[in-house]
């Protein structure tokens, strides 16, 4: 594969050859093994969704389904079994308030502390930073009160602004890197040029922060996607639930008769949150790549 | 507030190109997140000094006064925290001082006992169980997931671009799942009755597990709850650690390889010392979100194991104020737990600002 022994002298560079020969052939097969072991839940997940229940309820287990059915994904659908259909309703319109408040909020405080200079700027900054560490899991009982004194409780609207509590410090913080690696001179270049300040800003500096937003964006959106704590103690009422709470209340109903169905469930979550996570790695393996082969 | 389920975390790409070197990649992570930034240009001291901003924290030029501009920016961030964050935070401590029970729920008024509800927690063998517990399961879970993470990083490097780019493509996956699906996917393939680990025990390693259940017994489901957060955070680590692995420029180490060093010379050395502040950084970050692992442990105890002998500090707190409605004292246990995270976290911080000054 490469010729980096060609100049060694014969005996060695032989011996050199293959011991670098069967390194590589075994790090390749550990690496496969991490692959498996990395994959198999997911792989498990999806093929145990299009299972009929005669090849789930039985001794011999198999690896792939004899029969595909979809069955299991009508069980889920079907409004006389299962909450899934109004529970993915209540995540999507959630999640979507969550990312649009979230990011119309982030933006202005995160143009606030990089293109101004004020008093409380770094108070601010390390306020965001210190919150954004405080444990949601010893806040929820108080947050659960608070929603509670104001009738939020059960309601989208109540459930949406914890979420964008939680997610506003880091996509401040996040959303302030980029706008700091936009230079400001630029603006000022298409000043310059006969651009009023909010011009200038609109037409230069947004369009190079999409990739910050973007990126915050889906982070928002996976957060509020996976988010369970407070779903579970906020919005309990069946009607009101997110599908993370949809997805445990349906495993503890059917968690010893109907596992295919849970994992259709498990499937049908999991997917936005793969698409997306996707979407964004792609950046960031072009990242790895190019510092791997800079050499 | 901080996320409230831990352990999400995900990856993405704040490339910045900064001068002719490779794209810059930082991780990007839960809640917390933060761009750690890999020295592209080399060593300053001993510590990785972050690229140069477009334009220099200090001294910036065409930097606005702005009179209230800024302020009335800040207003609607500053609104939602205060509203959400800051109020329930000293609700929290108010609480932790009264007798808040299920009568006071109903209207009846609270008093104050001041410290009593922290006398009667710290007084609690159940409390200083549920903590022991926490930094066990912590401690174990931290430090299988930076050795393992750090070596599949090192694997990564030592791999062809075919080979990185299927073990990618597998630990992404792995990262991508929600931790609640991961949790209740788990709980089946370890179900005692028709569960693929069993099976697998039994006929293909010969061993006797048909029907055992392995969430009955503390220490086996902790095992299992291992394995379910160690596998989810493994991605993080090793993707981080990787592109951190990236940027230590090959004439040095060639240079150490020339000069005789050793394979765990060369990361003992000068990969350690390179990535000091990635490693530190994930380290911290790897110690809270185990700490207060919540989401996990919830799910994998509904799907068979005993509360009581398997709650951590998060479903602890959730169990005595929402299960038990004792919110005083739950309230009393919150404020410990937030004030050792808290503890924990300043390290961070102080990471966080060496990396990126305010």
């Amino acid at each position: 594969m490469t010729a980096v022994t060609a100049t060694a002298p014969p005996t060695g560079a032989r011996t050199g050859r293959t011991a670098r020969r069967i390194r590589s052939v075994l790090f390749s097969a550990i690496a496969v093994v991490i692959t498996i072991v990395s994959v198999f839940p997911v792989y498990w997940m999806i093929q145990t969704s299009f299972k009929p229940n005669n090849e789930i309820i039985t001794s011999q287990v198999t690896f792939w389904p004899k029969s595909f059915t979809l069955r299991n994904y009508q069980t889920v659908f079907d409004a006389s079994r299962s909450e899934f259909v109004p529970a993915l309703g209540n995540s999507i319109m959630v999640t979507l308030l969550t990312v649009t408040i979230a990011l119309v909020f982030a933006f202005m405080a995160s143009l606030a502390v990089t293109r101004f200079r004020f008093k409380t700027r770094k108070a601010f900054i390390l306020t965001i930073l210190i919150v954004q560490m405080i444990p949601g899991e010893a806040m929820i009982v108080s947050v659960y009160r608070v929603l509670d004194g104001w009738s939020l409780l059960n309601t989208i609207a109540g459930l949406t602004i914890v979420y964008v509590a939680t997610v506003l410090p880091f996509t401040i913080w996040t959303l302030r890197g980029f706008v700091n690696g936009v230079p400001i001179d630029l603006e000022e270049a298409g000043m310059i040029d006969g651009l009023s300040r909010m011009g200038a800003f609109w037409k230069i500096t947004f369009p190079l922060l999409a990739p910050g937003l973007v990126a915050t964006g889906v982070f928002g959106f996976i957060q509020a996607w996976n988010e369970f704590l407070v779903s579970l103690v906020v919005n309990s009422r069946p009607e009101m639930m997110t599908l993370p709470v949809w997805l445990r209340t349906f495993q503890i109903a059917n968690g010893t008769t109907n596992w295919a169905a849970i994992m259709a469930g498990s499937t049908l979550m999991a997917i936005p949150v793969v698409i997306f996570f996707v979407i964004v790695q792609g950046r960031m393996t072009s990242g790895l790549v190019a510092g791997a082969v800079k050499g | 507030m901080a996320e409230p389920s831990i352990l999400f975390q995900l990856p993405i790409a704040l490339g910045k190109v900064s001068g002719h070197t490779a794209i810059v990649t930082g991780a990007v992570m839960t809640t917390i997140g933060t761009t750690i930034d890999v020295a592209p240009s080399g060593i300053d001291g001993e510590r990785l000094v972050a690229p140069s901003r477009g334009t220099p924290a200090g001294g910036r030029k065409g930097v606005l006064k702005g009179g209230f501009t800024p302020y009335v920016l800040l207003i609607p961030a500053t609104a939602i925290l205060l509203v959400l964050v800051g109020w329930p935070l000293i609700q929290l401590l108010i609480m932790s001082f009264q007798e808040y029970g299920r009568a006071q729920v109903f209207g009846a008024p609270a008093p104050f006992v001041w410290f009593d509800n922290y006398v009667k927690v710290l007084t609690d063998r159940q409390f200083w169980q549920v903590l022991f517990r926490s930094f066990a399961f912590a401690t174990v879970n931290v430090a299988l997931t930076m050795v393992l993470g750090t070596l599949v990083a090192l694997l990564m490097t030592a791999l062809t671009k075919t080979f990185r780019l299927v073990l990618s493509v597998g630990l992404l996956l792995a990262w991508a799942m929600p931790p609640l699906t991961a949790t209740v996917v788990w709980g089946w393939m370890f179900d005692t009755a028709y569960g693929v680990v069993n099976f697998v025990l039994t006929n293909f390693f010969g061993l006797d597990y048909q029907g055992h259940s392995w969430l009955i017994e503390p220490l086996s489901f902790f095992t299992v709850l291992t394995l379910i957060v160690v596998w989810g955070a493994i991605p993080f680590v090793a993707f981080t650690v990787y592109a951190g692995l990236t940027q230590v420029p090959d004439e040095i180490m060639e240079a150490a390889q020339l000069d005789g060093a050793s394979g765990s010379q060369r990361f003992r050395l000068i990969v350690f010392p390179y990535l000091r502040s990635i490693f530190l950084v994930v380290f911290i970050l790897q110690v809270i979100w185990d700490l207060k692992v919540f989401t996990q442990v919830f799910a994998l105890q509904g799907i068979g194991g005993i509360r009581d002998q398997t709650s951590t500090l998060g479903v602890y707190i959730v169990q005595v104020g929402l299960g038990s409605g004792e919110y005083g004292l739950a309230g009393a246990i919150a404020v410990l737990t937030v004030i050792i995270m808290m503890a924990i976290s300043i390290y961070w911080v102080r990471q966080t600002l060496k990396e990126d000054p305010l």
